[in-house]
């Protein structure tokens, strides 16, 4: 009896000539900042809506020297960041880290995280729906239209409609953005918290959209502008507390239920900004006595 | 061509004669109907005459001798087959006959004025506003307008209480009392009145006579129908009698 | 009928002085469609403030002639051009894409038969008026709301309905709002197809008073599509009949409606019910 062949794969899963044809359409986003570039998305081994086009991009610039990170919702230890870490480890075989500083490569869903990125980083975002027109003109013939007329006033009447619905712009994700003074664009599903994060950033920024095969790019030091209204300028949430494990303000905290009798604590959606700043000797009110252990979320 | 009227209310001698408003010349008109087999029914045959500034001239003739369509024409409301209706612009004459669509409104705007038998007007605006039109056209202001609508109302014993009121409810005489005062409210050079009187009693009557020698004395030229004799008698310098110029069917 | 009615001539044409040039020019306008020709060889001519009737049958070329003249379609042949602001006419074929669009949402305006596809259902009265204001560079909400309450009150639509999407509004009421939409930024020309088509008669008559003096207050130059002779003889000053194609008749409009010469012509004239 001979053994089963041992199952190979392609360093970072996707063969070659697919990951040419990834990188070219990276490089023409980079080219044309905010541009969403078609590529022709692959099949993974994961369903869409678990990151299969930012997977796809990670595939396509990683490199065995590469550290590579991955958060959801700015938690390392998610399943989802999980699987795609332990993913990338083999069939690559590069080094991963939870820590910000040390990746090289940061995929991401929902948050861009709160340690300030470095020129050497390459920030990944995972993105659902890469047409910020989409919600007001559903044709995409016509949407693309729009972008390269740079015909825009249908962006503000979202705008326009939260204002007159809510009272004020409520949209709190996806918040559209300005990049180069030239393209609409959708940065993904992070907080509006993180829209001025992108603006002036030394990483380079890659987007994926693995559905709706989508590529786009914020190349390092990019204006990127959040759109508003003069009288209903462009705000980021604000939280009247600080983390409650590590005591970091102007962070974006997650509400955390603590039981069923309406106990909970708000704490840092970083994990690993959390994580540092405990290090470092910081404390929240519930912090818990001793050393931090490896993971702020319960 | 023309004869003198049988009577003549203003005794004051028709001026010498100025370049005429309106000079009709070998004016020819048949209508073809395309839905009867092409049957065509002829309407005048080189009509010639001129309307002078204060002067009334009638149109005489029996009933379908084709009166109204010469008022239509020189309205512009009806194509000529022939012949030129020179309407006096300035000092320039503009055929009607062939001027271009936006000459002919413009003469309309600021030259002519029509009075027509029947009124047509839009649902929903009031009598005043439908009366005092021409005038805010011209650039009057609407409160000085509307004094002159509700001045000319009231000479033609339109009850007030109509007057807010659009006119498309009013009875023949009402609307006929609406129409004449939109007509005569602005100055104009040329009136054409397709029997102003017709729907009206004695007393209505007097008051659109009264007006039309108003015109005249302002020194404007009418060109009118008139099937009733004491109105035509009152109202015209002299007759043109277009029987003459029917072209035989 | 009579032609010292209130009708279109009485207002609206205020800059029509005799020696002004044409907004809208179409020279030698031709369209098939495959071997069927749905426009030939139309010269037209629109002048500033004035407002066109096109009139005809289903099929008779009105609709293509409208897409043509409003750079929708392509023609086979000829020419459009338009006088932009201040400016000559312009070919609008050589027009870019960026400035045809701009032209669509600034100098222009497009009042469709079918109000679905000339609003954003989904968005609200406020945002459709608005949306052309944005698209100019608006940026203030207060101001963009403020004036969008100003033309919804100009067309009628009572101002707690500005947070309203149209989903909820009667048909009138749709076409009303799309006016508003349309003449939010003062067109100079104005496109109207069959604007009053599949509306109660009752909700007609009002629509065309709010159309007709609306279009007189901004003075706007209109061509509006329509099979109802009585819309066109309310609303236009000037009239063309087609017919397989062809402009067959055209001219002052009570003049075309009251001594009409060509045969078709006449057939649709005696083919309406007098009103």
């Amino acid at each position: 009896m001979s053994a089963m062949p041992t199952i190979t794969y392609n360093f970072g899963y996707l063969d070659e000539q697919t990951k040419r044809m990834i990188r070219r359409a990276i490089l023409k986003a980079i080219a044309i900042p905010g541009y969403q570039v078609p590529f022709a998305s692959r099949e993974m081994p994961m369903p869409y809506g678990w990151g299969t086009g930012g997977v796809q991009v990670t595939a396509a610039i990683l490199g065995p020297d590469d550290i590579l990170k991955v958060i959801d919702q700015g938690s390392d230890d998610t399943t989802n960041a999980v699987a795609i870490r332990s993913f990338f480890a083999a069939t690559a075989g590069v080094r991963t880290t939870t820590r910000t500083k040390e990746a090289t490569i940061i995929q991401t869903r929902h948050r861009v995280p709160e340690t300030k990125l470095g020129p050497e980083q390459i920030l990944v975002y995972q993105v659902p729906i890469p047409e910020p027109l989409r919600f007001l003109e559903p044709r995409e013939t016509e949407t693309r239209t729009l972008h390269a007329l740079a015909d825009y006033g249908l962006m503000h009447v979202k705008l326009y409609e939260d204002i007159a619905r809510h009272g004020h712009i409520a949209t709190t994700y996806a918040y559209p953005v300005m990049v180069a003074g030239r393209y609409v664009t959708d940065p993904s599903p992070i907080p509006k918290f993180d829209n001025p994060k992108l603006d002036d950033c030394p990483a380079l920024q890659l987007f994926g959209a693995g559905r709706e095969q989508r590529i786009y790019a914020i190349p390092p030091h990019t204006r990127v502008v959040s759109l508003d209204f003069e009288d209903h300028p462009f705000r980021v949430q604000r939280f009247d507390r600080p983390c409650a494990l590590c005591g970091a303000e102007d962070v974006y905290l997650d509400e955390v239920i603590l039981d069923d009798r309406g106990g909970r604590m708000f704490v840092c959606s970083d994990t690993d900004h959390c994580d540092q700043r405990r290090a470092a000797g910081h404390a929240g009110t519930m912090a818990p006595q001793g050393a931090p252990k490896g993971t702020s979320k319960p | 061509m023309t004869r003198p009227a049988r009577s003549h209310p203003d005794p004051r001698p028709i001026p010498a004669p100025a370049t005429p408003r309106l000079r009709v010349e070998g004016l020819t008109k048949a209508f073809t109907l395309h839905l009867r087999d092409g049957l065509r029914l002829p309407v005048v045959q080189g009509l010639s005459f001129t309307v002078a500034p204060g002067e009334c001239v009638a149109l005489g003739g029996p009933s379908g001798a084709g009166k109204s369509s010469i008022l239509k024409m020189a309205f512009g409301n009806y194509r000529v087959d022939s012949g030129a209706i020179l309407i006096a612009d300035g000092a320039q004459m503009v055929d009607v006959a062939t001027a271009a669509p936006r000459r002919v409104l413009r003469l309309r705007r600021e030259r002519i004025a029509y009075v027509s038998q029947f009124l047509r007007v839009i649902p929903r605006i009031a009598t005043l506003d439908v009366v005092s039109e021409p005038l805010r056209g011209d650039g009057v202001p609407a409160d000085i307008a509307a004094r002159r609508a509700r001045d000319l109302l009231a000479r033609l014993n339109l009850p007030e209480r109509l007057w807010a009121l659009p006119p498309a409810t009013f009875s023949g005489g009402e609307q006929q009392r609406v129409n004449v005062a939109r007509g005569f409210i602005a100055p104009r050079d040329l009136l054409l009145l397709d029997e102003p009187t017709a729907s009206l009693d004695a007393e209505n009557s007097a008051a659109v006579v009264a007006l039309i020698a108003e015109k005249k004395a302002a020194g404007t030229a009418l060109l009118g129908i008139f099937h009733d004799a004491a109105v035509r008698d009152a109202a015209a310098d002299r007759i043109v009698d277009v029987t003459r110029f029917g072209a035989q069917p | 009928m009579n032609p010292n009615d209130m009708s279109a001539d009485d207002v609206g044409a205020n800059d029509m002085s005799a020696d002004e040039p044409p907004l809208l020019s179409a020279r030698g306008l031709t369209k098939y469609y495959g071997a069927r020709a749905g426009c030939l060889d139309v010269d037209l001519d629109v002048y500033p403030g004035e407002v066109l009737a096109i009139v005809g049958e289903s099929g008779s070329g009105k609709s293509t002639l409208l897409a043509l003249l409003a750079t929708e379609l392509a023609p086979s042949a000829g020419t459009v051009g338009y006088r932009m602001a201040g400016d000559a006419l312009t070919d609008l074929a050589t027009l870019p894409e960026a400035d045809r669009r701009r032209l669509l949402r600034t100098e222009w305006g497009f009042v469709r038969q079918n109000a679905e596809q000339g609003l954003r259902m989904a968005v609200s009265a406020g945002g459709n008026v608005g949306e052309r204001l944005m698209a100019i560079g608006w940026r203030n909400y207060g101001a963009i709301r403020a004036e969008a309450g100003d033309w919804l009150g100009r067309v009628e639509i009572a101002d707690d309905r500005i947070d309203d999407d149209p989903r909820g509004f009667s048909g009138g009421m749709r076409q009303r709002l799309q006016i508003a939409r349309n003449l939010v930024t003062r067109p100079r020309l104005v496109f109207m197809d069959e604007p009053t088509g599949g509306l109660d008669v009752s909700v007609q008559a009002r629509l065309l008073d709010l159309i007709r003096s609306l279009v007189a207050d901004l003075g706007a130059a209109v061509i509006i599509v329509t099979h109802d002779l009585a819309v066109a003889r309310l609303l236009s000053h000037r009239i063309m009949v087609m017919r397989h194609g062809r402009v067959i008749e055209t001219g002052l409009t009570d003049q075309v409606l009251d001594d009409p010469r060509e045969p078709y012509t006449q057939l649709l004239v005696a083919s309406v019910l007098a009103a």
